[in-house]
C-alpha cells in the first residue's frame, strides 16, 4: 500500500525521536501523544492540558515473538523478533528486536531503542524510519552467538544520522 | 424495550467458493433466512449488513444496497446499512438490527454478514485483515495480526504457565467439530501433532494456529418476540446484545492477556439476562487464534484467569461437557469470512437450540452464547440466546 509523504512524515517526531505527551493533571506518560488523557476521571479535564514529554527509549522486553509470515515491506527480514517494549517511562511500545539471535531474546531483556530503517514501500514509494531495539545488557549465554550478531554491550552507541541500518 | 426473537436463520457453506460472487453469496444467505422464517420480502423494514473490507477486498464500498438490489428487493426501497468493525462487523450489525426490533423502530429487519475473501491473494487479504489493528503504531513496525496475537501467547505463558500443548488443543478440537459440519470449510480431523508440526507463523503461534482465510455469508431475520411463533416454530429469543470497545492497540491494554472489552460485554450480558456463565450449553466464541480462545474462555467467565489451557486440554469445552465450545468448528475449522462470522455463531448457536444440528447437536441446550471480536480486541460482542419454549 502506498503512503503519501504526508502521512509519513507528520508522525516522525514521533517514530525517529520517540516524542510522547504527559497529563499535566494526572503526570500519567502516554507514547505515541494523546490530547486527552484517558486516565483523568473526567477526560475534559485534561483538555488542553497534555504537554509534550520525551521518552528515554530504554526499556525492556515485555513479550515477544518470531514473525516468518511477514507484514507488507518485511519480507526480507523474516524471521524477525516483534516485540512489546516496557519503557522506564511506563508506556508500552510495538517494534523489531535486532542485533541479537531470535533464541536469545526473553522476557525481561533491557533493550534501548534505535533509530533504524524500518521498511521500503516499492522502489519509488516512501522509505519509512522509526525505532527498532537493541539490547542494552549482555544477554545470559544461550548458544555462542555468531561474530556477525554479537550484541553490543552496555552503552550502544547513539544512532548517528544518515548512518541507518535496516 | 422489546423481546426480540430470531425467527429465521441461513448460511452457505464457508470456504473457498471461487465459482460464487460477492453478490451471490449475499442472496443465498438471506433467502435461507427469509424463507426459514416464512416471511415475504415486502415486510421487510430494513437490512443490515455485517461487512469487514469490501472496500479493498473487491474495491466496492456502497455494498449494503448492492445485495438488496440483487435480492429483487431495489423496488421495495428496503434501507440498507453496513457495519463495520473489524472481524467483529457481524456481531456489531446483529447488534444494530436487535436495537432497532427492540426499540419498536422497525418490526423485521433481516441481518446479513458476508466476506469474499478469496477474490485476492493471500497476501493482500492478510494485509487488509492486519489494518484491523493500529495501522500507525503496531503495523509500521513490522507487526501481524497473529504477531500480535503471538505477544499474548507468549506473555500468557509466562504468567501462567500455559503451555505449547495446551495451545494445540484448541485447533485440534476445533478440526474434530468441523468434520461433523457439512458447511465447514475444513472437515478434516488433525491430530496434536499435526498442530506442532507445522510451519511457524509467529513463533509460537504455527498455521494450524490461524483460522483461515474464508468466503461467505450468514443471515438471520428478527422480528418482535409477540409475533414470533406465526413465523417459526421455535423462535429464540435474544436475551441479551452487548457491545463493548477497548484501546485499538495491544501496547495500550491496562493487561496483555486479558481483553476487557470481552470481560464487559459479557458481564453486561449475563446481568442483563440473569444468568451467569455456568448456565450457558453451547458457545461459539472466538477462536480466530488458538490463543484468542483461551483467553475468551477466560475473559467470558467459563475458566478461571489462567486455567484456560489445562481446562481445555482436559477436555473440559468438548462434547459431554457442561459448556460446549464451538460445535460448529469455530472461526478455525467452519471458516473465516471477516464480517460474516459473528452472524454465522448466531445461525449455529439458533440452530443449536431449536435442536437442529444433526450429529453435533448439543442435547438439550437451552441457552447459548456467541463471542465475537475486532482486530486485537479493540471491538468485543457478547449475544445471549434462549429458547423459551
Amino acid at each position: 500500500m502506498a503512503t503519501t509523504i504526508a502521512r509519513y512524515w507528520r508522525e516522525t517526531p514521533r517514530r525517529y525521536n520517540l516524542g510522547g505527551s504527559r497529563c499535566t493533571v494526572c503526570r500519567t506518560i502516554y507514547f505515541p501523544p494523546r490530547s486527552v488523557c484517558p486516565s483523568c476521571s473526567t477526560h475534559r479535564q485534561s483538555l488542553g492540558k497534555m504537554e509534550p514529554f520525551q521518552l528515554s527509549g530504554e526499556g525492556e522486553v515485555y513479550s515477544f515473538c518470531t514473525v516468518h509470515d511477514a507484514a507488507e515491506g518485511f519480507e526480507m527480514e523474516v524471521p524477525y523478533v516483534l516485540a512489546l517494549v516496557k519503557t522506564r517511562e511506563g508506556p508500552l511500545l510495538t517494534g523489531q528486536v535486532v542485533d541479537l539471535p531470535a533464541e536469545r531474546v526473553r522476557i525481561g531483556l533491557k533493550v534501548r531503542a534505535t533509530f533504524r530503517k524500518l521498511r521500503e514501500e516499492g522502489k519509488a514509494g516512501v522509505i519509512h524510519y522509526g525505532y527498532k531495539f537493541s539490547p542494552a545488557e549482555e544477554p545470559p549465554p544461550h548458544r555462542r552467538p555468531g561474530r556477525s550478531s554479537e550484541p553490543s554491550r552496555s552503552g550502544t552507541p547513539a544512532p548517528e544520522e544518515g548512518r541507518v541500518r535496516a | 424495550m422489546r423481546e426480540v426473537a430470531v425467527i429465521g436463520a441461513g448460511m452457505t457453506r464457508f470456504g473457498e467458493l471461487w465459482d460464487l460472487s460477492f453478490r451471490e453469496i449475499g442472496i443465498e444467505a438471506g433467502f435461507q433466512a427469509l424463507v426459514d422464517a416464512k416471511l415475504s420480502s415486502h415486510q421487510l423494514n430494513a437490512f443490515y449488513l455485517g461487512n469487514m473490507a469490501s472496500g479493498s477486498l473487491l474495491e466496492q464500498e456502497h455494498i449494503a444496497p448492492l445485495v438488496i438490489d440483487y435480492a429483487g428487493l431495489a423496488g421495495h426501497h428496503v434501507g440498507a446499512i453496513r457495519v463495520e468493525a473489524g472481524g467483529a462487523s457481524g456481531a456489531v450489525a446483529l447488534h444494530q438490527g436487535y436495537l432497532a426490533v427492540a426499540s419498536g423502530a422497525y418490526d423485521y429487519v433481516v441481518v446479513g454478514g458476508a466476506e469474499k475473501l478469496t477474490d485476492v491473494p493471500d497476501f493482500t487479504a492478510n494485509r487488509i485483515s492486519g489494518s484491523t489493528a493500529d495501522q500507525e503504531w503496531e503495523s509500521v513496525f513490522g507487526a501481524t495480526l497473529p504477531g500480535l496475537w503471538a505477544l499474548v501467547a507468549r506473555r500468557h505463558m509466562h504468567d501462567y504457565g500455559t503451555t505449547r500443548e495446551q495451545l494445540a488443543h484448541v485447533p485440534v478440537q476445533a478440526h474434530a467439530m468441523g468434520a461433523k459440519n457439512p458447511n465447514a470449510h475444513f472437515r478434516n480431523k488433525i491430530t496434536l501433532e499435526t498442530v506442532l508440526g507445522a510451519g511457524p507463523v509467529a513463533e509460537p503461534l504455527g498455521v494450524f494456529d490461524c483460522a483461515p482465510l474464508s468466503d461467505g455469508a450468514a443471515a438471520v431475520v428478527l422480528g418482535p418476540m409477540d409475533e414470533a411463533k406465526k413465523h417459526q416454530e421455535i423462535p429464540i429469543r435474544i436475551a441479551a446484545s452487548q457491545v463493548a470497545c477497548d484501546t485499538m492497540a495491544l501496547q495500550h491494554r491496562r493487561e496483555l492477556t486479558t481483553l476487557e472489552a470481552t470481560v464487559t460485554a459479557a458481564r453486561q450480558a449475563f446481568a442483563l439476562a440473569h444468568r451467569a456463565p455456568a448456565d450457558v450449553q453451547v458457545a461459539e466464541i472466538d477462536d480466530s487464534y488458538s490463543i484468542a480462545a483461551l483467553v475468551a474462555l477466560e475473559d467470558l467467565g467459563f475458566a478461571e484467569k489462567g486455567k484456560s489451557g489445562a481446562l481445555f486440554a482436559q477436555g473440559a469445552f468438548a462434547p459431554g461437557a457442561r459448556t460446549v465450545v464451538n460445535p460448529s468448528g469455530g472461526l478455525k475449522a467452519q471458516g473465516r469470512p471477516f464480517g460474516a462470522v459473528g452472524v454465522a455463531q448466531a445461525v449455529e448457536v439458533v440452530r443449536q437450540l431449536r435442536g437442529q444440528s444433526g450429529e453435533r447437536q448439543v442435547p438439550g441446550a437451552r441457552l447459548g452464547l456467541t463471542h465475537n471480536i475486532g482486530g486485537t480486541g479493540a471491538t468485543a460482542v457478547v449475544h445471549l440466546f434462549e429458547r423459551v419454549n
